[in-house]
């Protein structure tokens, strides 16, 4: 069987894998990252978005084998090891952008590469427009936009990461 | 310390997990030697099976055992069993035919489970599949309504002639009939309630397992009520006792209704560890989602209103034809007419109400509760009717309204439909939603969009719904064959801390916080200290789940009882510590305090000494702090309020942009309004969804076209507007916290405000109605059909 070596939220791996299985596959079922998740089969739900070389990727649509040499980032490499989370996730929680949690992983991982990609400003359009590669059934959108948008400031550097509520 | 009880919106505890990757649901289960199956499913509407070779799909890499559904005759497997039965106008029972595990003899519809693959590997399994070989000889097909009530429609089921379910009714014909004779105008509409597939994020998935040592079975699922599939699969389906088999629902989702019943593949995991002596996996792809998820609404109806000259309501009369599927589903029965026509009322005084509703099998998806379950259907139904009235009257749509309305000194109100409202204040919510929806200002906002060449809409809506389902002899009565009370067990640990057991199951909604609100407020303990565990039959003394918006309402109702009964025994520890008398004692903010006195003892000091019973009345009293409580609900609760929708229309495109949407809502009691808030977005978000987007259609011949999220329009974030949100209160009169329901609001009342909106937008083109979803082809071909000369350009 075909190998692959790969980084993993800083991590080295050294992997056996079918030349069809997906990333997303390795990264559940081979290193048990099951944080990201797989919620449809045509690549139209975003819930397994995760970072491959700093960029948002759907991990459903690369094969393993394309991730040979690759930096990949998922949703439990986000936090420093101190457990503090990273401005994204705390926006999230502060904004209640999530509900069931199933979406979240790969729409955090998006907004913080949607986040990236814009120094210059967010508007409200850009990040709904940048969302149309993550599905969320639970929130209607409404709190996740909000989330992102405070999120950006902190992000770039413009303002504090303000004292969890609660 | 901050506030953390009733009315704050404190942030979720569940947070954490779900935003660090720790979330467990149960495709993230991993069970040792763990086998994988998959389901080969027909792909064909309705075919005989003349027979099925599996040799060759045995014999592949890896395969452990293919299974047909002889092979479960042959363990006397029994079908899915119905959770509700209606009886038809003349009393005789529904029709309601066997729903076998895996099809046997005929399949009846496209995803209908033939056959299961357990192998090594999630591959081979699937793989192996694809080498199984049935003889189908294809049958004529009915997918719609129109198909399936015709003369001479295919029978679906042998023993459902003319494919009807049910015929059923409710209300006084004769009463209804004299009101339409003597009235001054009659206005009646057709309309459709599109069908709509489900979609939680999180595919079903099931994992199986039996302990040959003890015999025991475990099933690991994703539920939204575990002690309802373990007493409905151990009962009806595998033949366990409920002492035998665990169901466990982790984190899950997303539910929405579909969630709730019970699915052949758990009975099919379940059944194969079992016979394998290993764990067995099943996750749903998103395109088996969309063929064996239940789906939802798809309705026909014909409405009909009595008014007199001066345009008060006298009678309504509604005639339904509904889809169940090619089987019944666990509730789907109960859907189309108690959650349905006992709501026909709405939130207006109309005397008289005759409806009578039509259940028919088809070759499609069985179809059952999607949220709002019956309630959107009724809501839309009159939402729309109320405008078409004002369009054919002439009269004003929000007068009308008003002049309706049942007053707020009516209450408790007694429908000709069944149901008593405890409470509501239907002119308050449409104040605020006037008010906050700058109704008043609109047509200088229709002025400017016309300036930029859009076609601008406002729509309103005013509705009420029934939830917090259900009392159990109420609904016994009507057919259900299950109990609807809900349990909780409050332990109050040594050391002063808490765990709450509950019957009810979060998948979104936020329990872990909102119920440790109650319990922060009752017995003062900080949230930190009070952890809720859920979804676990092993754990959970017992449980009917969550669906109907019930969780807080029957849920948190029984929590209050079973807190209180802890009060009551940490009273008599304390005066005998204190050597108070017990009725010298009160409890307030975690404290228990001898009144008129400064003594007084935390409850951390009770529950130690319950515990370490060393100074304590053990003659009288048993040691330890913890207490059970099941509650039965007295009444539904009734949640309403008023949703208002503003549309832009692109002519050249027949593009629908929502550019606002204002709901207010009385849900009753507000425990965390943030939550709530985001309760009604989501909500809203499905409603616009339904209203604009979504549709599930199948072809003549039950072939499902719309199967998969390429085909299927989800909304996206770009597709909805921000969502404004605000909260009217009248408390339920009946539970103990006054806590209505939030959960299913927004699904209910946003519909007919959105399609309100667009024939509004619509109005200079002779619209007065159209059906959902109102997609841009149809809006187009309204305006080129106008205009012929701005198509042709």
């Amino acid at each position: 069987m075909p190998q692959v070596s790969l980084t993993v939220n800083g991590k080295a791996h050294k992997v056996e894998v079918e030349g069809r299985t997906l990333l997303v596959e390795l990264l559940r079922e081979k290193l048990g990252l099951t944080g990201t998740h797989v919620g449809c089969d045509t690549s139209q739900c975003g819930a397994c978005v995760v970072h491959v070389d700093g960029k948002s990727v759907k991990s459903c649509t690369m094969l393993a084998l394309q991730a040979e040499g690759a930096k990949v980032t998922t949703i439990e490499g986000l936090a420093q090891a101190d457990g503090t989370l990273h401005p994204m996730q705390e926006m999230f929680r502060e904004h209640h952008a999530l509900q069931c949690g199933f979406c979240t992983p790969g729409m955090v991982m998006s907004a913080i590469d949607l986040v990236q990609m814009h120094p210059e400003g967010l508007s409200e359009e850009q990040i709904r427009h940048g969302l149309e590669g993550n599905l969320c059934r639970c929130t209607g959108y409404h709190n996740i936009v909000k989330a992102i948008a405070a999120a950006w400031p902190i992000m770039h550097g413009k303002a504090p990461m303000p004292v969890a509520a609660e | 310390m901050t506030f953390e009880g009733i009315g704050a919106s404190v942030r979720r505890k569940e947070d954490l997990r779900f935003l660090s990757g720790n979330g467990h649901y149960t495709d993230d289960i991993n069970r040792p030697h763990q086998l994988h199956a998959h389901i080969l499913r027909s792909d064909r509407p309705h075919a005989r099976i003349g027979g099925m070779d599996t040799k060759a799909a045995a014999a592949m890499p890896g395969v452990v055992a293919v299974y047909t559904g002889a092979d479960m005759q042959a363990d006397n497997i029994g079908g899915l069993p119905c959770g509700w039965q209606i009886h038809n106008k003349d009393g005789t029972p529904m029709a309601e035919p066997m729903h076998p595990v895996l099809a046997t003899g005929k399949v009846r519809h496209v995803g209908d489970p033939v056959a299961v693959v357990v192998a090594e590997t999630k591959q081979q399994a699937k793989d192996a599949a694809e080498a199984i070989a049935i003889d189908y000889t294809d049958l004529p097909g009915v997918a719609t309504l129109r198909e399936a009530v015709a003369a001479g429609a295919t029978a679906v089921h042998d023993d459902a002639p003319g494919n009807v379910c049910y015929d059923w009714h409710i209300g006084d014909k004769a009463v209804v009939d004299a009101a339409f004779a003597r009235a001054a105008h009659v206005v009646k509409l057709d309309l459709t309630n599109n069908r709509l597939i489900p979609n939680a994020m999180e595919p079903r998935a099931a994992v199986g397992e039996f302990d040959r040592t003890t015999g025991d079975y475990t099933l690991y699922t994703t539920s939204q009520n575990p002690h309802v599939i373990r007493l409905l699969m151990g009962a009806f389906v595998l033949h366990l006792p409920e002492h035998r088999l665990r169901v466990v629902a982790p984190d899950v989702g997303g539910g929405f209704g579909s969630k709730i019943y019970h699915y052949a593949e758990e009975a099919i995991v379940t059944w194969a560890a079992g016979k394998l002596h290993r764990p067995v996996k099943w996750t749903a792809e998103r395109t088996e989602s969309f063929m064996s998820d239940a789906h939802g609404r798809d309705h026909d109806s014909t409405a009909e209103m009595a008014l007199d000259a001066e345009g008060r309501f006298l009678a309504l009369r509604v005639k339904t034809l509904c889809n169940m599927g090619a089987y019944l589903s666990t509730f789907g029965p109960a859907v189309p007419t108690y959650l349905y026509a006992t709501l026909l009322a709405g939130v207006y005084s109309t005397p008289a109400i005759y409806a009578e509703v039509k259940a028919l099998f088809t070759n499609t998806v069985p179809v059952d509760a999607y949220r709002g379950a019956g309630r959107p259907e009724a809501a839309y139904l009159l939402e729309r009717l109320v405008d078409v009235i004002a369009h054919d009257t002439g009269l004003d749509r929000v007068e009308l309204r008003r002049k309706n309305f049942i007053p707020s000194s009516a209450f408790p109100y007694q429908t000709p439909v069944a149901l008593q409202y405890d409470s509501g204040d239907y002119e308050a919510t449409l104040q605020a939603c006037l008010k906050a929806s700058g109704w008043a200002d609109f047509p200088a906002r229709r002025a400017a969009a016309a300036a930029r060449g859009k076609l601008r809409g406002i729509g309103i809506s005013t509705y009420v719904e029934a939830c917090g389902i259900a009392p159990s002899a109420v609904v016994g009565s009507l057919g259900a064959r299950a109990g609807l009370y809900e349990v909780a067990n409050i332990r109050v640990h040594p050391t002063g801390s808490v765990s709450v057991f509950t019957g009810t199951h979060s998948h979104g909604q936020g329990h872990e916080t909102t119920m440790a609100q109650l319990v922060a407020e009752q017995l003062g303990v900080p949230l930190d200290q009070i952890e809720i565990v859920h979804g676990d039959t092993a754990k959970i003394p017992f449980g009917m789940g969550t669906y109907g918006s019930r969780s807080l309402a029957v849920g948190g109702s029984a929590m209050v009882k079973a807190m209180d009964k802890i009060i009551a025994k940490g009273k008599k520890i304390a005066a005998h510590l204190m050597e108070a008398s017990v009725d010298d004692i009160e409890f307030k903010d975690g404290k228990f305090t001898v009144s008129g006195t400064d003594k007084s003892k935390a409850l951390a000091e009770i529950s130690l000494a319950a515990y370490v019973p060393h100074n304590y009345p053990i003659e009288e009293l048993e040691p330890g702090l913890e207490e059970n409580a099941f509650y039965d609900p007295k009444n539904f609760t009734f949640p309403g309020g008023c949703h208002i929708c503003e549309v832009e229309i692109d002519r050249e495109t027949g593009m629908i942009h929502v550019v606002n949407f204002t709901a207010v809502d009385d849900v009753g009691r507000v425990i965390n309004p943030m939550i709530v808030e985001g309760q009604v977005q989501g909500g809203v978000a499905q409603g616009i969804g339904q209203a604009l987007l979504e549709n599930a259609v199948y072809d003549a011949a039950g072939q499902l076209l719309t199967g998969s999220m390429m085909d299927y329009t989800m909304p996206r974030a770009d597709d909805l507007p921000n969502i404004s949100v605000g909260t009217e209160v009248t408390l339920c009169t009946h539970n103990p916290l006054g806590v209505k329901g939030c959960g299913e609001v927004g699904a209910i009342g946003s519909p007919p405000a959105v399609i309100n909106a667009v024939v509004d937008a619509l109005k200079d083109y002779g619209v007065r109605h159209l059906d959902m979803p109102a997609t841009p082809q149809k809006i187009w071909s309204i305006i080129a059909a106008a205009t012929p000369k701005m198509a042709a350009e």
